[in-house]
């Protein structure tokens, strides 16, 4: 399976409830280690795609294979289980559990190796370890997404599901964000990533996807996507990336 | 000096029976969103299964209330499998869930009045012996009531904090979908929880049964109580609602020594209303919470 690719999500339709499609056909590939970057504008339907490929979304039509599994509507903690994990865009800690609990709960599938991940993370966020018995709702922004990125490596997935892990943040903390994303990356770990902040993630990308209306409206490489002149004028929207 | 030390005794003792009560409703509301009017009468069911063990069948007291802790974990796990989780699933919110819980009161008070009848039932327990230890008396009952919710307690408390499944309730309680994708088995978790929260009930029907009589709406007229307790611990949090709970109690026996133990009952109503004025999410809740 040198070649296959990792994950591959294909004619995905469905939505939130039975009536209302959000996914209206689309698809997505992650070849072994790459970065995948997905945008489009809001309402194009990108959280829904990362969700229903983490089983999170009911679906009408269309499979999601993780390692040439079929995991279509598989209950998250088998997903999870299976070595994909998924970053959500809020609420992506336990505000009331301290640092320390909060990555023992991502450690669910994986309670053997618990403390050997546990002493990965601390390297990989040194500022987490400092504050590893404190409650994570005293976190700062960028630190509660370091806090949840750490929490999904705990079982040390192969796939990192990221919705949007830069939103909201200051502008030195998105550029730790992205460091992160590629540190992550560097050890093997193939990233699926929604972005606001559209050029920088798409520089970074081996592969990109260009949502609209729940369907692919673009797909290539990065740096193709960021060249395409209708890419460019539709969705990167001169200098200032799109932000809410 | 004497009677504050008292008055502290019975606090505590009646205290302990909101504590263990508190801290199931809280735990069960914390997870599934679930305002559960019923369990104060699992608490009576929990009492009449200990009764029937201990007096009917005539078993001692200890197995009584090991049964009727574990009966009432089942009970709870019951209700999940044929109540919570179908009506979940259907996309029930809090409002419905909290309705049909107060017609699942209903039935049960209704099932042990058809039962047992109206008429007060006795534990085999001796409810006139006390010990005399000079400046206060402490009757037989209170100590079995105070120690054994004691241990309990603390053991609950050691559960949530060290222990993985009680991390991981508490996970739940802050958020069940992060939970979810976490990769944390909640169905199982949820399993734990009316385990513990039903047995916890039962108990908590015991000890009441032991302090006082049994009756069928015994339970009910505690649950008013122990939502107090519930919301002056700060709604949630499972250790809120033991502090909740033993404060309740203790304010509740204090007061008797200036106003007529009449009121004991509205005291505690008063001062639930003064903490929530000057504390809104009670006294160990959380400032904020965010969606």
């Amino acid at each position: 399976m040198t070649d296959a690719p990792v994950l591959v999500a294909e004619d995905l339709v469905g939505g939130y409830v039975a009536e209302v499609d959000i996914l209206r056909g689309c698809a997505l590939t992650a070849g072994e280690g790459e970065i995948v970057v997905v945008i489009g504008p809001n309402g194009a339907g990108k959280s829904t795609l990362v969700k229903a490929i983490f089983g999170l979304v009911p679906l009408r039509q269309g499979t999601v294979t993780l390692h040439g599994t079929d995991v279509t509507g598989q209950r998250p903690n088998r997903i999870s289980a299976l070595g994909m994990s998924y970053v959500p865009q809020v609420n992506n800690v336990f505000p009331s559990l301290t640092i320390q609990e909060n990555l023992e709960m991502g450690a669910a599938n994986s309670r053997a190796t618990m403390d050997e991940r546990m002493d990965a993370m601390y390297a990989l966020f040194p500022r987490l370890r400092e504050r590893r018995r404190n409650r994570a709702e005293g976190l700062s922004g960028g630190e509660r997404q370091m806090l949840a990125v750490a929490r999904a490596l705990m079982p040390e997935p192969s796939v990192l599901l990221l919705d949007e892990p830069s939103a909201g943040l200051a502008p030195k903390a998105v550029g730790e964000v992205f460091e992160t994303v590629q540190q992550v990356n560097a050890s093997g770990v193939t990233i699926v990533m929604i972005e606001q902040n559209a050029r920088a993630a798409l520089a970074l990308a081996d592969r990109g996807y260009v949502l609209e209306g729940g369907q692919n409206r673009f797909t290539g490489k990065g740096a193709d996507l960021l060249d395409d002149p209708q890419v460019a004028e539709l969705y990167l929207g001169g200098g200032a990336a799109g932000r809410e | 000096m004497e009677t504050f030390l008292q008055t502290t005794i019975n606090g505590l003792a009646s205290g302990s029976i909101y504590a263990l009560g508190a801290i199931g409703l809280s735990l069960v509301y914390a997870i599934l969103k679930l305002v559960n009017f019923a369990h104060g009468d699992f608490m009576t069911l929990g009492g009449y299964v200990a009764f029937v063990v201990n007096v009917s069948l005539g078993a001692p007291l200890v197995v009584a209330a090991a049964a009727a802790v574990a009966a009432i974990a089942v009970v709870g796990l019951i209700t999940e499998a044929v109540i919570w989780r179908p009506m979940r699933n259907r996309g029930a919110g809090v409002m419905q869930l909290l309705l049909l819980s107060i017609g699942l009161a209903f039935v049960i008070r209704n099932l042990i009045l058809f039962g047992w009848g109206g008429q007060e039932k006795r534990l085999d327990i001796d409810n006139t012996r006390t010990f005399d230890l000079g400046i206060v008396r402490i009757s037989l009952i209170q100590v079995i009531v105070i120690s054994i919710a004691a241990v309990v307690l603390v053991a609950v408390g050691v559960m949530l904090r060290s222990t993985y499944v009680g991390k991981s309730m508490r996970a739940l309680s802050d958020s069940f979908d992060l939970a979810e994708v976490s990769g944390i088995d909640t169905r199982r978790v949820v399993t734990y929880t009316w385990v513990l929260g039903g047995g916890l009930a039962g108990l908590a029907g015991v000890l009441a049964g032991i302090f006082t009589t049994l009756r069928p709406d015994t339970g009910f007229l505690l649950l008013l109580g122990i939502f107090a307790a519930v919301i002056l611990g700060g709604i949630g949090n499972p250790f809120g609602a033991l502090v909740g709970g033993i404060a309740l109690g203790l304010v509740q026996e204090w007061s008797t020594n200036w106003i007529t133990p009449t009121y004991k009952e509205a005291i505690g109503f008063v001062v639930l209303i003064l903490v929530l004025l000057f504390r809104p999410n009670g006294v160990l809740g959380h400032a904020t919470r965010t969606g």
